[in-house]
């Protein structure tokens, strides 16, 4: 096989300079590593503070707003049917915040394929009571697996048990700021008083805190059946189905279907936060500038060492020339030598970059909004490894065409003539 | 009628700088097969760049070249490679060996270019090459560890790996001692009547010239004899 011929010739030109050879290899090789590293620690930060959102928010919420009633009764009615009306002061009614035939609805969305997690949610706002003075804030009627399964409650429960909500009857899980303001701790037992005036006593059973500091403080979670009882509901009664689906791009289209099919409001997750994306796609974006760069530069060295040795090599050239090797063959050589350089470069590049990634995954990170973390965060996704060795071929295969082009363009009669 | 392996036909050369000066005026020759040739001539009258169009590895003339029946004239650069590696051995007067690689390997180069026989056998007709110059010993050492006039019978080895028609040589003896030219003549005259090896070699030196079966002088860019 000729191409046998080409990677001998290649192989003995290479390692007639290695010094030179190992030094653009070693080019390739920070710069890969540095896009490894960097790319993986990146991305793996962002995931980490875009989850600090993601995670808790539905990727579809319904729930029913407060706002006026779209079929006012003079529409309906059949003497001013087709007459334009005109209808002012109307006022929201607030007594249609429950999600009706909500069992039916979630019976209905188990059913469908897109939908990963179904989570009930009641929202009540209530005021607590420290002394004499009364904190507003709301408690959170959770089914407290779904929301674990779904909603990483778990993770952000820094104190007691969130599971006990469901166990222990009245009891509650507080904001890390909310009990530190009402100087509860676990075991202890608080007040709240509902917006209808009714108090009620609630065992702490645990703490939360969910890194936004804000929330924290106001913020309570009970079990549904508390939740309904604090507000005097049935046990039918539910404000919010939050619902996680497969496709994550695809929640503000489930969203406005959902919104038609049941009749009630649905929020999709990209109109909630719309910002977040912004700040992680900037992220990602210098990351991947920064690599490049490396890459180019490194691209660069390859290129000029190689440009020193086919001047080098011209004599050699000249020779396989007249000795029958044609041009294209004497480009093959040169490519080959390039895209060695190259592949073994970014070969030792993938796994220093894994390396010094894994190294830094082992630095201490404690972040207050996340106590499940304790390292930095990383990504080991193989698409930056893919990305990563494609870019080392590719810049190598550039870096080496033009000197490769060069060398199989040599005229071997200048070259012997001159000697 | 003994059979035609080279033919010029009205070959015309000019170098355009610095001003366009014509270095060949009509060369018309043939060279049959069997034949020792030598081209000699004052320096300057154009031997080397004609042996350059012969070669094919010049391109840049008029006219026409025939290697073989086959004319050499507007073929592509690959195609004249292979003609180059098949049919053509080529001697420098520097003895320009691959630095990077042992004698032997030098040798096998072509060989495994044309991969005509498998490396294996190619190893062993490179042997047998050296073996026949008397360089066998040499075969493992590195190419710039030998001395000049050892570099130039690798070179002829190399030459004569592929069991070319013609055998090239610009002055191959230019740059060796008595005793070394002597060495190289006397296989070039070996190959000439033991293997009817065709060859054209040009030289300066007369003694040299006056040992071949034909001498083609030149003068100016002109054939004179
Ligand atoms: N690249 C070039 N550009 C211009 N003129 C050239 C070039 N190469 C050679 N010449 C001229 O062409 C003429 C023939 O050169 P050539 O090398 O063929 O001579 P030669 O017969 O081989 O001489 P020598 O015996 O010294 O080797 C010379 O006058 C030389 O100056
Ligand atoms: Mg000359």
């Amino acid at each position: 096989m000729k191409y046998k011929l080409i990677f001998s010739i290649a192989k003995s030109l290479l390692l007639a300079r290695w010094k030179q050879t190992l030094v653009a290899a070693v080019g390739v090789t920070f710069s890969i590593t540095m896009f490894i590293t960097l790319l993986s620690f990146m991305t793996g930060l962002n995931k980490l503070l875009d989850g600090l959102i993601l995670n808790r928010t539905p990727h579809v919420r319904l729930y029913n707003d407060i706002k006026p009633s779209k079929d006012q009764p003079v529409n309906s009615a059949v003497a001013y049917k087709d007459y334009h009306n005109f209808i002012s002061s109307i006022k929201s009614s607030s007594s249609r915040q429950e999600i009706y035939n909500s069992t039916t609805i979630i019976e209905s969305l188990q059913r469908d394929k897109r939908v990963v997690g179904i989570a009930p949610k009641i929202f009540a706002q209530v005021f607590f009571n420290a002394g004499t003075i009364d904190i507003t804030g709301s408690v959170n009627g959770i089914d407290v697996e779904a929301e674990s399964n779904f909603f990483h409650f778990n993770d952000y429960i820094v104190d007691g048990r969130g599971t006990d909500i469901k166990n222990v009857a009245n009891s509650i899980v507080l904001g890390k700021g909310l009990a530190t303001k009402l100087l509860a701790n676990i075991d202890d037992v608080i007040q709240v008083t509902t917006a209808k005036g009714e108090i009620f006593q609630l065992k702490v059973v645990g703490l939360y805190q969910s890194g936004i500091s804000e929330y924290d403080k106001s913020v309570a979670f009970a079990s549904i059946t508390t939740a309904q009882k604090l507000l005097g509901k049935p046990a039918s009664y539910i404000t919010d189905i939050q619902i996680k689906i497969t496709d994550l791009n695809q929640a503000p289209k489930v969203a406005k279907e959902y919104a038609g099919l049941y009749g009630c409001d649905a929020e999709d997750i990209q109109t909630a936060n719309s910002q977040f994306e912004t700040g992680s796609f900037i992220r990602t974006l210098i990351s991947y500038a920064v690599g490049i760069t490396l890459l180019i530069v490194a691209g660069f060295g390859i290129y000029n060492i190689l440009n020193m040795m086919i001047y080098e090599k011209m004599d050699s050239i000249a020779i396989l020339k007249a000795t029958g090797f044609s041009g294209s063959d004497v480009k093959k050589i040169f490519m080959v030598i390039a895209l060695t350089i190259g592949f073994f470069g970014g070969l030792a590049g993938l796994l220093f970059g894994f390396l010094l990634s894994s190294g830094i995954g082992r630095i201490p990170f404690n972040m207050t909004a996340l106590p499940t973390v304790t390292t930095y965060p990383i990504n080991y996704s193989l698409v930056y490894y893919s990305i990563g060795f494609s870019f080392s071929l590719i810049t190598t295969y550039l870096a080496g065409y033009f000197p490769s082009r060069k060398a199989s363009k040599i005229d071997p009669v200048i070259i012997i003539r001159g000697k | 009628m003994s059979e035609i392996i080279l033919q010029a036909k009205n070959i015309n050369k000019y170098f355009h700088d610095p001003v366009t000066v014509k270095v060949l005026n009509n060369i018309t020759f043939s060279v049959n097969k069997g034949e020792f040739v030598s081209v000699t001539g004052k320096s300057g009258c154009g031997k080397s760049t004609l042996l350059y169009i012969l070669s094919t590895m010049d391109t840049d003339y008029e006219g026409e070249l025939l290697i073989d029946n086959e004319t050499m004239t507007h073929k592509k650069e690959k195609q004249l490679a292979l003609v180059r590696n098949q049919k053509i051995g080529f001697v420098f007067q520097f003895h320009y060996l691959l630095n990077e690689f042992s004698v032997l390997k030098n040798v096998m180069l072509p060989g495994l270019k044309l991969n005509k026989f498998s490396e294996a056998e190619v190893e062993h007709r490179a042997m047998e090459r050296l073996k026949m110059l008397g360089i066998q010993q040499l075969a493992n050492k590195n190419a710039n560890q030998v001395s000049g006039g050892e570099k130039q019978r690798v070179a002829i080895a190399r030459a004569l790996i592929n069991d070319p028609l013609i055998i090239m040589g610009d002055e191959p003896t230019g740059n060796l001692d008595k005793k070394n030219s002597e060495i190289v003549f006397n296989i070039f005259q070996e190959l000439a009547t033991e293997f009817k090896q065709t060859l054209l070699i040009v030289t300066h030196d007369e003694g040299f010239a006056e040992r071949t079966n034909r001498i083609i002088h030149m003068e100016d860019g002109n054939i004179v004899t």
